[in-house]
């Protein structure tokens, strides 16, 4: 049986806003909204939604004879979600009839595959979880950001659980080998790999609506007239393509939706083909042989190299800058920067950097928001700059120490302030206790003996001297004594004066006791 | 093929890019075979005559009895419009200049019918009056000399290309390497505009120096595009050694050099040197050149309190230029209205990184300088910030920007001329 396996990518990244280096510290929000918004919405009209809607009516035409293969970055679905969430619902009904697949790859179309193996396992996790939440489906084949696969990589991808994987048919890799076999890992021999046929795909993806093409215009007869030239004893055609090939690399007006429309009506009819998923290859299949990839390969570009993201001094500084915070944003939990984290890694941000185009002339512009490559590379340091800062502060070796020194701080403090809290509960109560003890008590004139000096000056101003002589009288040195000192000079004068002159009954003598007990108990309870 | 050509100025005597431009222009046509008779207003004796024949003007006897001149200096008399016109100088210049012609009274008539004409070979405030008197010259070197096209650079010699076509009926190439707008703004003066235009319409073909001033030139001065050809301008290779002046300073250095006049947006360069400042100490910033916005940029730095850290150096010629580019980290033209602007590739051939504003020819052709819009402060001092703080960028600009300039060669630019030249016989 032979088959023909559509694939189609979707893919948006997050774009950064115009980041002033005096931004750097002071503000911490890194995106053009309102590009990301605007070009997502365009898209969506232009290509996603009414590609997808195709899709489903050819789906009910054909039943399960039609099927086809998406893979949609997180860094994408998250745009889908807050800017246009009916593309997530169509993306739903198509995955309802049963015929499409979803792939898995890196969450935020990163590098990471050649940059770091625990982050590229983490976010094809998180990639995963992601489809399976919202698709039902969790992916059992996997795509690399842009095809890039190498043999160290493909071995990595199947240690994550995956057997099969899908890459570019690269011509210096293939050499005389044909892309339309299944072939397998060279390191381990049990991981499928599925080679992108780039004639046949990039005939639809980027030469279907040049005029300049001798094979123009294309139609869905001559194609499967291609697709019948294929040599018979080979086994599949992989045609692999942006989804932005539909409606918006080419236009509507170019009749893309018509040749899409007209074509699995003709491959079936015409054809010996049929329609096949990657997980459906996977598991019928059986490898030609080895394929020998050394240096990594990708999709891009006449070279099918990755030097369209890394390789130039910028684009080296930038990434490895990035992927030196891996270790600290990890131990983070702040969810901002586990965010921005991912949305850093889009390998856009290094594509814009690519001074490649200089020297053949062909500046890459589509759905570049920089002039040039030095533009893009000194907003990209400058948020990243920003984000260092963020990520030392709040996270990483310094940031943790840091942390836990806060912690430590606030237990103590907490227990301080437990510790001070019940002190001054006792304190209080025993006060209080004091004060209810006093309160309302009356004071006898003997209570005298023991007051404080300090006291007894301020019972004496309140006392007139004639009330002293009598309450004194006989009263005993104990009394005399205490009272006497606090005198004032004139008091005391006035005092041993009114002593010899006053005659005193025993009555006033009780009444002088009495009343001054009674200024005792106002002044002092 | 023999070309009179009628310049304004000539190195080593030079106050703008005019001189620097015609120099090299005129080299790269020596080698393509094209014999040039460069006149010039007022000859020093230094000048470099290896490439050319240097008429000076001041030498050339007149017949004043020829009646050739004196029909066409009827004809050039209403081009005379002596007033306040003052372009390419500095502020003490321009002083002596206009305390100068107060006292000058001498009449026009008695100027022009001297027998031998002396130029002051500087711009003055009798400009006009010069400009027409070199026309009438230019008129007496077409008639005595044998060429087969007219080369005139920049207004001031139209009228005497003209004069030259008129008298011989050869035909008249114009050279703009800038435009009235580019010096004035939209303030422009109207009797400059009206020789441009004058200049431009007589002419055979019209060389622009960049698509900026092309489109400026269709759309301001109403000229048929099929006869503007683009020439974008190039620079020699320097003979001097980098890193053959030692640094004083510890910190980066930022360099501005030009004219400190509109044209050149020396203010846009302050505000975005205060910007850096404010976030990093150890930056230095450099204002070459002189002009009239000079005192108000000397004020404007000390407001900002940046003067500690900002510097002017007056104007540098010769050596000095290349002894500033070889102290610089970075070098900024944030000019307002730039037809071509040699400086910035002057300043690559030195491996100093360029930023540059988009209202520059220069900016048609460079790929490896970063490029802003010159009201764009944010950017230009991000772009400035950049080139300072992050290695990978500075190392790529100095990778490859002498390269870029050392494949910007005169004889590129002769080619493209002769081919205009060319397009004239077919």
């Amino acid at each position: 049986m032979r088959s023909i396996c559509f694939y189609f990518q979707v893919h948006q990244p997050f774009r950064l806003r115009t980041y002033r280096f005096f931004d750097i510290g002071e503000n911490h929000y890194y995106y053009n909204d309102f590009e990301n918004s605007h070009i997502l919405r365009r898209i969506a009209q232009r290509s996603y939604l009414p590609m997808n809607d195709l899709l489903l009516k050819l789906m009910k035409k054909h039943g399960k004879a039609f099927k086809v293969t998406f893979s949609i970055t997180g860094t994408a679905l998250e745009q889908f979600q807050a800017y246009a969430p009916e593309v997530i619902e169509s993306f739903q009904r198509l995955a309802a009839t049963g015929n499409v697949e979803f792939l898995a790859e890196t969450y935020a179309h990163s590098l990471a595959s050649v940059k770091s193996k625990t982050e590229f396992r983490k976010q094809v996790e998180l990639h995963s979880k992601k489809i399976e939440e919202l698709f039902g489906q969790k992916p059992t084949v996997f795509r690399n950001t842009e095809l890039i696969y190498s043999d160290e990589i493909g071995e990595m991808v199947y240690d994550l659980g995956y057997n099969t994987m899908l890459t570019e048919g690269a011509r210096h890799i293939l050499g005389w080998k044909s892309p339309n076999y299944m072939y397998c890992n060279a390191r381990n021999p049990k991981l499928k790999v599925l080679l992108k046929n780039y004639r046949l795909s990039d005939d639809i993806a980027f030469r279907f609506s040049h005029h300049g093409w001798p094979e123009w215009p294309l139609t869905a007869d001559k194609f499967v007239g291609w697709l019948n030239d294929v040599d018979a004893k080979e086994e599949v055609v992989n045609l692999f393509m942006d989804y932005e090939t539909f409606g918006e690399h080419q236009w509507k007006e170019t009749g893309i939706f018509d040749f899409m429309s007209a074509l699995p009506g003709k491959v079936l009819k015409d054809s010996p083909y049929k329609f096949a998923t990657p997980s459906e290859l996977g598991s019928t299949m059986q490898p030609v042989s080895a394929i020998h990839v050394q240096h990594p390969i990708s999709w891009a570009d006449e070279e099918r190299d990755l030097t369209a993201w890394i390789g130039n001094e910028m684009q080296d500084e930038a990434i490895d800058n990035l992927y030196q915070l891996e270790e600290k944003v990890a131990k983070c939990s702040d969810p901002e920067i586990q965010k921005d984290w991912h949305n850093l890694q889009n390998s856009d941000h290094f594509y814009y950097m690519c001074t490649k185009w200089f020297s053949d002339g062909d500046v890459h512009k589509y759905f570049n928001p920089y002039n040039s490559p030095y533009e893009a590379f000194i907003n990209y340091m400058n948020v990243l700059s920003d984000f260092i800062i963020r990520v030392n502060q709040n996270c990483g070796a310094e940031g943790g120490e840091y942390h836990k020194l806060i912690e430590k701080t606030e237990e103590l403090g907490k227990e301080i302030e437990s510790v001070a809290r019940n002190t001054f509960k006792k304190t209080a109560a025993k006060v209080k206790a004091v004060f209810e003890d006093e309160k309302g008590k009356t004071y006898t004139f003997d209570e005298i003996k023991d007051m404080s000096n300090e006291s007894l000056k301020k019972l004496v101003k309140e006392v007139d001297i004639e009330n002293w002589v009598y309450a004194l009288k006989d009263a005993g040195e104990e009394f005399t004594e205490k009272i006497v000192p606090n005198f004032t000079k004139k008091a005391a004068k006035e005092y041993d004066k009114l002593k010899e002159e006053i005659k005193i009954r025993k009555t006033d003598i009780e009444a002088s006791r009495k009343s001054i007990s009674e200024k005792i108990s106002k002044l002092f309870s | 093929m023999k070309v009179l050509m009628f310049g304004w100025e000539f190195p080593p005597h030079i106050t703008g890019g005019l001189g620097t431009a015609c120099y090299g222009l005129t080299k790269g046509l020596a080698k393509q075979n094209v014999d040039v008779i460069f006149v010039v207003p007022k000859a020093y004796g230094d000048e470099d005559q290896s490439a050319v024949r240097l008429v000076n003007a001041s030498d050339l006897i007149i017949d004043t009895a020829d009646t050739d001149y004196q029909e066409f200096w009827k004809k050039i008399t209403y081009m005379e419009i002596g007033s306040n016109l003052i372009p390419y100088v500095g502020p003490e210049e321009f002083k002596r200049y206009a305390e100068e012609n107060k006292l000058d009274e001498v009449t026009l008539d008695e100027k022009v019918y001297r027998t031998k004409f002396t130029f002051s070979g500087k711009y003055g405030k009798d400009l006009l009056a010069e400009v027409s008197r070199y026309a009438l010259i230019g008129a007496g070197v077409a008639q005595k000399s044998d060429f087969d096209i007219i080369h005139a650079h920049d207004w001031l010699t139209y009228p005497a290309g003209i004069a030259a076509k008129k008298v011989t009926g050869k035909p008249l190439v114009v050279h703009m390497h800038a435009t009235e707008f580019d010096r004035s703004g939209e303030n422009v003066n109207q009797e400059v505009y009206e020789i441009e235009k004058k200049g431009m319409e007589e002419a055979d073909r019209v060389i622009t120096v960049s698509n900026f001033t092309r489109a400026i030139v269709i759309e301001k001065y109403g000229i048929n595009p099929d006869k503007i050809f683009t020439v974008h301008n190039a620079v020699d290779p320097s003979d001097t050694e980098v890193g053959e002046y030692q640094r004083h300073v510890k910190e980066k250095v930022v360099t501005f050099l030009g004219r400190l006049t509109f044209q050149k947006g020396p203010e846009y360069f302050i505000e975005a040197a205060a910007m850096i400042l404010k976030r990093d100490k150890n930056v230095r910033f450099v204002m070459a050149g002189t002009g009239d916005m000079m005192n108000k940029m000397i004020k404007r730095a000390a407001q900002l309190h940046i003067s500690s850290n900002f510097h002017f150096t007056g104007f540098l010629k010769g050596s000095d230029v290349d002894k500033m580019f070889a102290l610089s980290d970075v070098f900024v033209m944030p000019s307002v209205s730039e037809p071509f602007g040699i400086v910035p590739l002057e300043a690559m051939r030195s491996n100093v990184p360029v930023v540059i504003s988009k209202q520059s020819g220069v900016s048609e052709i460079l790929k490896h300088a970063l490029k802003v819009d010159f009201w764009d402060i944010n950017g230009l001092a991000d772009a400035i910030w950049g080139l300072l703080h992050y290695d990978s960028l500075y190392k790529m600009f100095i990778k490859y920007g002498k390269t870029e300039v050392d494949n910007l060669k005169w004889d590129n630019a002769a080619f493209k001329v002769t081919e205009v030249y060319n397009s004239l016989f077919k």
